[in-house]
């Protein structure tokens, strides 16, 4: 492997694959690596998949990619010990072309967009590890694998390695994360038949439903849990902040038992078979954790950059759109002839005058608001189920004097002033 | 029947397990007399680290590489790498 290469793209995830795909479509030379067996073998995701980046890089994608419903409904779960609040929306144009968002499962999504990509003339090398990135007077200019014999060069390397990104952090461009700036999300995946699926969730074939459930589903710590539909399994899954879990010593597969068999959620996977189990990061310290993304000879993309918005779930579209605009500066650099530092900058300003880095600065201190103040998740989620048991409980108290004991229920638990600076502090972090 | 205990899940899961640990607790020492909690016992989400009185067992072959150990050791005593290529765990599904 010594010949050189225009562009060696690390990791075929979806914002690797992303970046080799444009870049190969446009001429270049390209080297993708890829640790596992297979794209998709080390990657995990809950299993939303947005239309709208996917279909930029290959449009009407879902005529031929393995998805597996098309989202027509989402919902959204306020959950306490017994009870739920719910609210979401449904609505049958996502049901339709040219759709919203579909629930995948990433092994069989990622294998298909890689050999998109290698039907484009990208040269993808399975079950090798990038040790290094190997630099001259301070470039990158290419990799050391653990091959015999790895190192390989190019004009630009790019690092699609995901949220473990040793190689950013070894050529300093992010110190270590902190406990607090990922989120450890365990999931499985259970075996439930096609119309179980349907009937539970009321969904017709090729319909498909999330809930994002707050609260109980942590048992108060600051994270999600998720029930996405696919075509004959459920993924189920749930993750908090690494440190949330360190506070409260949890077992991450314990509280993902306590989900299963949660009064609100055992009835819908009742009698399923578990399928797989996995375990992964997700880097959740968004605007003020993205770390230095373009320098000589490299970028940065995806995962391995941070870009993921917590509070809309929405990473996977992130990776794709943020690999595409690396190779979209990758391409005008080579007409530049020059992979300088400077040069490569063009997709720092392309990313952060996106809706990606827009996105994440919009919610660059709810993560830490969210993480600082617990009573969010730990109080208000209770109150807001005892309010509604209360206000829906036909007793024979007037509704006037119902919602008056619920607003000083409200105040009298936590005092008005500090109602309102929670409500003032929460409105400013999403605003 | 869905899994409930962490064994039943691990066993879900396929891994091609390398001979060599990409996992290495550098200081035993620090685990027994800084680390009261052996936090990384607890959050693993595969059971790879278990105390045994005197040293930290780490159960390799099980991990699902998600890097958990490395940013939440208290004492970054957990040196953290990737397994060889093409080894380590193989999702099949999501």
């Amino acid at each position: 492997m010594s010949e050189k290469f225009d562009v060696i793209v690390v990791g075929a995830g979806p914002a690797g694959t992303s970046c080799a795909y444009t870049c190969a479509k446009n001429g270049l030379k390209v080297l993708q690596i890829e640790r596992g067996e297979y794209p998709g073998s080390k990657n995990v995701m809950g299993g939303v998949l947005y239309r709208k980046q996917m279909e930029e890089i290959i449009p009407e994608f879902w005529k031929e990619a393995p998805l597996e419903r098309p989202v027509v409904e989402q919902r959204f779960w306020m959950m306490d010990k017994e009870s739920t609040v719910s609210f979401g929306y449904k609505g049958l144009e996502w049901g339709k072309e040219p759709y919203n968002n579909f629930t995948v499962l990433r092994a069989p999504f990622d294998q298909w967009f890689a050999k998109k990509g290698v039907e484009q003339g990208v040269l993808l090398i399975n079950e090798t590890v990038v040790l290094e990135c190997l630099t001259e007077n301070g470039k990158v200019v290419g990799v050391r694998t653990d091959r015999p014999d790895g190192e390989v060069y190019a004009d630009v390397v790019v690092l699609a390695d995901g949220v473990n990104s040793l190689l950013a952090k070894q050529l300093g461009y992010h110190k270590e994360f902190r406990p607090d700036e990922v989120a450890l999300t365990v999931m499985e995946v259970i075996n439930l038949s096609k119309d179980k699926i349907n009937d539970r969730f009321n969904l017709e074939d090729n319909q498909g439903c999330t809930i994002e459930i707050f609260g109980d589903s942590t048992k108060g710590n600051l994270g999600t849990a998720f029930i996405y539909t696919n075509k004959d399994s459920i993924n189920i899954g749930v993750g908090t902040t690494l440190s949330s879990m360190i506070k409260a010593k949890l077992k991450p597969y314990d509280l993902l038992d306590y989900l299963k068999t949660h009064p609100m959620v055992r009835p819908l996977i009742e009698g399923g078979e578990s399928a797989e189990y996995l375990a992964h990061l997700i880097p959740e310290g968004g605007y003020h954790s993205v770390p230095k993304v373009a320098g000589d000879g490299v970028l940065l993309a995806g995962d391995a950059a941070q870009l993921v918005n917590a509070i809309h779930r929405e990473g996977s579209n992130m990776a794709m759109a943020s690999g595409t605009m690396a190779a979209e500066t990758i391409i005008d650099a080579k007409k530049r002839g020059d992979f300088s530092e400077t040069s490569l900058n063009q997709y720092r300003e392309t990313l952060y005058q996106s809706f990606i880095i827009k996105d994440l600065e919009k919610y660059k201190d709810a993560t830490h608001t969210f993480e600082h103040y617990p009573q969010y998740f730990k109080e208000y989620v209770p109150m807001l189920n005892r309010a509604a048991s209360k206000f829906f409980t036909v007793d024979g108290t007037p509704k006037k004097e119902k919602q008056k004991e619920i607003m000083k229920s409200f105040t009298s638990e936590r005092g008005t002033i500090r109602v309102l600076q929670d409500m003032y502090r929460a409105w400013k972090a999403v605003k | 029947m869905s899994t409930k205990t962490i064994e039943e899940k691990q066993y879900l899961v396929r891994f091609k397990a390398d001979t060599k640990s990409h996992l290495t607790v550098l200081d035993h020492d620090i685990c027994m007399t800084k680390c009261p909690d052996k936090i990384c016992t607890i959050f693993c989400p595969a059971e790879v680290y278990k105390w045994e009185g005197l040293r930290m067992q780490v159960g390799y072959e099980g991990c699902h590489e998600c890097g958990s150990c490395r940013i939440g050791c208290p004492y970054q005593n957990i040196k953290w790498e990737y397994p060889k290529g093409g080894h380590g765990i193989v999702f099949r599904l999501a």
